[in-house]
């Protein structure tokens, strides 16, 4: 009797399909049927794309009876983020200013997903605007942590995290502006990753910060990460801020060989209070399980990216300077958003200041409009010196303190989240305690390198622990290896949690 | 320098926001604890560093000069609002 | 009391490239309505820019051209405000380092050569635009984006001027030079070439400027001289009653003939300009700055003083022949094949241009190549044909596409220059109009011209001229001899 579909990897999928074990159409309407018992419970989708999807799996079934050559993706079901543009499919990025808004062309990654012959199934839950760290800013539906449906899955990738954990879909992508990507990967047990700044093109992503924001791949194995990052890394001359570097075997380099390898661990993630004890207690025993596989652990500094703790209060060098940046860039991406040309304009009759003003009152949700205040009022005359340009200086900084780091280890090992995920609510009313959800991640955006986010435990409540390893520009290689290595020794990543159907 | 409400005015207005007063306070106030973390940032020396502002990996990133197809007129205005005689169609533009 | 005016000019020139800036969308001027646009220059959500390399380098032709230091490592700035026109509620400029900088334009002015500083040469993207809808009671209006996102070159001069008619010769100057670099098309009426002014008033030998007011809305070169005078005007009156000019941005109705505050520029506007985070920086490197330096022709300035220096051209011949370079590159390409400087010039200056002029075209649609013009006029210097018959001849060669010698040939059109064969012609003349013989021979001189239009009629116009009227007066004044 064949495996039910939740236990099989992407790469087992995709096996299955072309070794003709199952077709697209029955891989597809298993899904289906998975995705419409536990969405209720989890809500990570925002469109459900079942009849589009049918339609591919039936193509792909003709074509591989063709005998056509099959893409490296042939038959698996893929969520996408909903700030991917995907032609003829509302992508709203869960905002009220984008409902009904359909793009009139895809995105490269989402031609990338076409031409391997994946199966797109359908756009997932996040913070509006990819602004958040629990996805409860998105405009339409709550996305439930599917370990613990009181809590959050993180964010802003908390659609495409929890649909990935609930094994609604093996593969998903997201996005990564300040741990986007890694956060909620590691609230939810699953595997995601940040790619370097610029190895995948962002054409069709929509903006929030552009010399932040990247596109990464989620799923519950390094395997099936490094097999869709393969597919959506091929150059595109439609992002001037991409690279023309070829694209590696990432499948391939997941047999590397770890031991020998030298990890950092950057004292100034480790402080007192800075962390939950258990998720503390979890990433020393994956030390331990590192080091059992032939890794050296030597402490670095990373000087400005240090925490400091003040009266229960965390703070950062790094958290400041992305939020200057990353609202800057923000204000004036979403300038656009004015009711003209696309998404929603205001009822109300009025003049055209006022209509701009009405549309994005009324259009934009609260985390979002306090940050495009944040970001025009940093850009301000009389403001741009001491804030954007101050945040850009210490940019620099925080990138050099990495490549220092470089020349004495191959790549830092260090938390994704001070703590597992927290309560619904629990953080809504405290702007800034939510921003300091990302203090781990932030650092590696600012330094524009590569991250990923492993899980390696859980919490005596059952909630999912993730460590975080983080490389040099283009180094995913070395980075998925090592999630490879560690997930072969361990069994974290093959539990799931408790829902219907499962 | 706590942010003043007439800031906080200036600052929507620039930003095309219409607040209602509740969200003025409001945002006065956030605005005002975000800033005052961003101040952490004075206690670094950045003297001499250079902004590090252009994080991609290349220069010189041109495409050639060949035209290419439009996207046709309705593909264009499909998702307008509100559209007339070709046009998208706005309130009123004063100069 | 006298002030004295500082006018400073913007220029906008949109850059002859087949696709816009930063996506494929042609750049036609004319297509119907949101005809010519694409996610990318819509400002959809998710899209990216990518730089048209032709614009970049016409643009860095046009800097060298006015002389400009150029920053060999240059990026793109966003300028942040909301307009309509404008879809992404940003444009990409240049701020922070312009592409070039501290250059110069000379130009022929008050009898002179005189330079006008340049402060700054960059590139951007160019608005869509908002169509004003005229009915009464229209609460509405209409945008089209097919310019949005068009190459502009901008040229921001520096307060340099302090004439209306210093102003002028810039505006006449700087489009001669666009067009001479073959950047752009520099068309007013359909927008490729716009300027904006800036002036203000200050007493006669104080350092200090006086309040700087912006025009917009000038759509011919003729709007700007009427508006710098009117402005002048407006804010000498202003303060000699003791008012104060306010730095402000207005607006120039063309129909009413006066400038009018803006009502949408309440406030200074705040760009808060910033790295365009969305491109790389752009680097000229030692070989990419020779060969386009390479590229810059002989400017218009320059080439009519060569003209006049080397060709003992007039200044106003000179000035009519540079006009536009295609034009000075005709005049030198037939001098090439026979140089008689001042008789090609006249040709081309009473012949050619006045053809081109007639039929509407430019002379790159002229049929007749140099090499080919310059041998016709050859011919005729030499005497081998008249004038008149040249003219026809030219005629024909533009209808045929033969060449002059071929066309001579066929047309018999071959001046008689030989005395045997013209004697007997003004016999027959002489016998038959006896009222002009006797009118000359009482003493009307002006009557050989009849004589001599005789002789040119008989004779289909082939009768040298010259000689004709040497052998006619020869036999009268033997005739006055006679008793």
């Amino acid at each position: 009797m064949a495996k039910p579909l939740e236990e099989l990897t992407a790469t087992a999928i995709r096996d299955a399909f072309l070794r003709r074990e199952r077709s697209a159409r029955s891989i597809v309407e298993e899904q289906f049927a998975i995705l419409k018992e536990r969405e209720v419970a989890v809500g990570a989708f925002l469109t459900v794309m079942q009849e589009e999807a049918l339609a591919r799996a039936d193509a792909l079934d003709r074509k591989l009876a063709d005998g056509a050559q099959m893409g490296k993706l042939a038959g698996i079901p893929v969520a996408v983020k909903d700030n991917i543009c995907t032609r003829g499919v509302a992508t709203t990025c869960a905002s009220r200013i984008l409902e009904g808004y359909v793009p009139p062309y895809d995105a490269h990654v989402v031609e990338r997903l076409i031409e391997e012959d994946a199966v797109i199934i359908g756009k997932t839950n996040m913070d509006e605007f990819a602004m958040g760290s629990s996805t409860e800013n998105s405009a339409f539906k709550l996305t439930r942590n599917p370990w613990d449906r009181e809590r959050i899955p993180g964010g802003s990738s908390g659609g495409s995290a929890a649909a990935v954990a609930a094994r609604m879909a093996p593969l998903a992508l997201g996005s990564d502006t300040g741990g986007s990507i890694r956060q909620p990967a590691g609230l939810c047990g699953v595997v995601g990753l940040k790619p370097t700044y610029g190895r995948v093109s962002r054409y069709g992503l929509v903006a929030f910060a552009s010399s932040l924001d990247q596109i990464g791949p989620l799923a519950r194995t390094a395997g099936d990460t490094a097999l869709l990052l393969e597919a959506i890394a091929p150059r595109d001359g439609r992002d001037s801020t991409c690279t023309d570097r070829e694209v590696p075997d990432y499948v391939e380099a997941l047999e590397q060989p770890i031991s020998g390898l030298t990890f950092g661990l950057p004292g100034e993630f480790f402080i007192e209070g800075g962390l939950d004890r258990e998720v503390a207690r979890a990433l020393e025993q994956a030390r331990r399980c590192y080091e059992a596989l032939g890794v050296r652990f030597r402490d670095i500094s990373l000087p400005h990216s240090r925490i400091d703790v003040e009266d229960g209060q965390l703070s950062s060098y790094a958290v400041a300077c992305y939020y200057i940046l990353c609202t800057a860039e923000a204000s004036s991406n979403l300038a656009r958003y004015d009711g003209v040309r696309y998404g929603h304009r205001s009822d109300e009759r009025g003049d055209i200041i006022e209509m701009y003003s009405r549309t994005r009152g009324e259009g934009f949700g609260e985390e979002v409009k306090r940050r495009i205040m944040l970001g025009t009022h940093a850009l301000s005359s009389g403001y741009y010196d001491a804030y954007y340009l101050r945040a850009g200086r210490v940019r620099r900084l925080i990138q050099s303190d990495f490549e220092r780091a470089w020349e004495q280890v191959d790549l830092v090992f260090a938390p994704v989240s001070p703590t597992p995920a927290f309560r619904i609510g629990e953080k809504a009313d405290d702007p800034l305690a939510m921003y300091l959800s990302d203090i781990f991640t932030i650092s590696c955006n600012l330094a524009g390198i590569c991250g990923i986010s492993v899980p390696c435990g859980f919490s005596s409540e059952g909630l999912p622990v993730a460590l975080q390893l983080m490389g040099r520009h283009w180094d995913e290689e070395r980075l998925l290896a090592a999630a490879h290595a560690y997930q072969i020794h361990t069994d974290w990543h093959k539990r799931a949690p408790a829902l219907e159907g499962g | 320098m706590p942010i003043t409400r007439e800031q906080v005015e200036y600052v929507a207005h620039l930003s095309r926001l219409k607040l209602s007063e509740e969200e003025k306070d409001r945002f006065a106030r956030q605005l005002d604890a975000i800033l005052q973390a961003v101040e952490k940032l004075n206690e670094l020396d950045t003297d001499g560093v250079e902004p590090l502002v252009h994080v991609a990996p290349r220069r010189n990133v041109f495409r050639e000069d060949a035209a290419g197809e439009s996207l046709p007129r309705e593909e264009a205005l499909r998702n307008a609002p509100e559209q007339s005689e070709g046009c998208f169609k706005v309130p009123r533009i004063i100069e | 009391m006298r002030y004295e005016a500082v006018i400073g000019l913007e220029t906008h020139a949109e850059l002859l490239t087949e696709s816009k800036l930063w996506c494929r969308c042609g750049t036609r001027f004319g297509e119907p309505p949101n005809t010519q646009t694409c996610p990318v220059c819509l400002g959809m959500p998710g899209v990216l820019p990518v730089l048209n390399k032709r614009a970049f380098e016409l643009a860095l032709k046009a800097a060298l051209a006015l002389h400009c230091v150029i920053n060999r490592e240059t990026f793109f700035d966003r300028k942040n405000y909301y307009y309509p026109d404008l879809p992404k509620n940003y444009q990409v400029s240049q701020n922070y380092c312009n592409l070039g900088r501290d250059g110069y334009l000379e130009m022929s002015a008050d009898g002179g050569i005189r330079r006008v500083g340049i402060w700054n040469v960059h590139l951007e993207e160019d608005a869509g635009k908002n169509i004003h809808v005229e009915s009464p009671g229209a609460d509405y209006s209409l945008v089209d984006l097919n310019r949005a996102g068009v190459p502009l070159l901008e040229v921001v001069s520096a307060p340099d001027m302090h004439s209306v008619e210093e102003a002028e010769a810039f505006m006449h100057t700087l489009r001669r030079l666009l067009l001479y670099c073959e950047v752009s098309d520099c068309k007013m009426q359909e927008g490729s070439l716009r300027f904006e002014a800036s002036v203000s008033l200050r007493r006669p030998g104080e350092e200090k400027l006086g309040s700087r007011v912006e025009i917009k809305n000038l759509n011919s070169i003729k709007a700007v001289t009427r508006c710098l005078a009117y402005e002048i005007e407006r804010q000498s009156r202003l303060l000699r009653e003791g008012g104060a000019v306010e730095m402000e941005t207005r607006l120039w109705d063309e129909a009413g003939g006066r400038s009018e505050r803006m009502r949408s520029k309440e406030r200074a506007q705040d760009y808060r300009y910033f790295p365009e985070p969305d491109l790389v920086p752009f680097v000229v490197d030692e070989g990419w700055l020779e060969r386009v330096q390479a590229e810059v022709p002989e400017l218009s300035l320059g080439r009519r003083r060569r003209f006049v220096r080397d060709h003992g051209l007039s200044e106003y011949d000179a000035r009519v022949l540079t006009e536009e370079r295609a034009v000075a590159d005709y005049f030198e390409a037939c001098l090439a094949a026979h140089n008689e400087p001042k008789s090609v010039a006249n040709w081309i200056m009473n012949e050619v241009l006045a053809i081109l002029n007639e039929r509407k075209v430019s002379i790159a649609e002229f049929e007749v190549p140099p090499q080919r013009f310059a041998e016709l006029i050859e011919a005729a210097d030499k005497g081998k044909v008249t004038a008149a018959a040249a003219r026809e001849i030219l005629g024909k060669m533009i209808e045929t596409g033969k060449n002059a010698a071929t066309l001579i040939e066929e047309t018999g059109a071959e001046t008689i220059g030989q005395e045997e064969d013209l004697a007997p012609i003004v016999e027959q003349v002489l016998a038959e109009a006896r009222k002009a013989v006797q009118d000359y021979l009482g003493g009307k001189k002006k009557a050989i011209g009849a004589l001599l239009g005789q002789v040119m009629r008989l004779t289909g116009g082939k009768a040298d001229p010259k000689l004709a009227r040497e052998i006619l007066l020869n036999r009268l004044e033997e005739m006055a001899r006679q008793p």
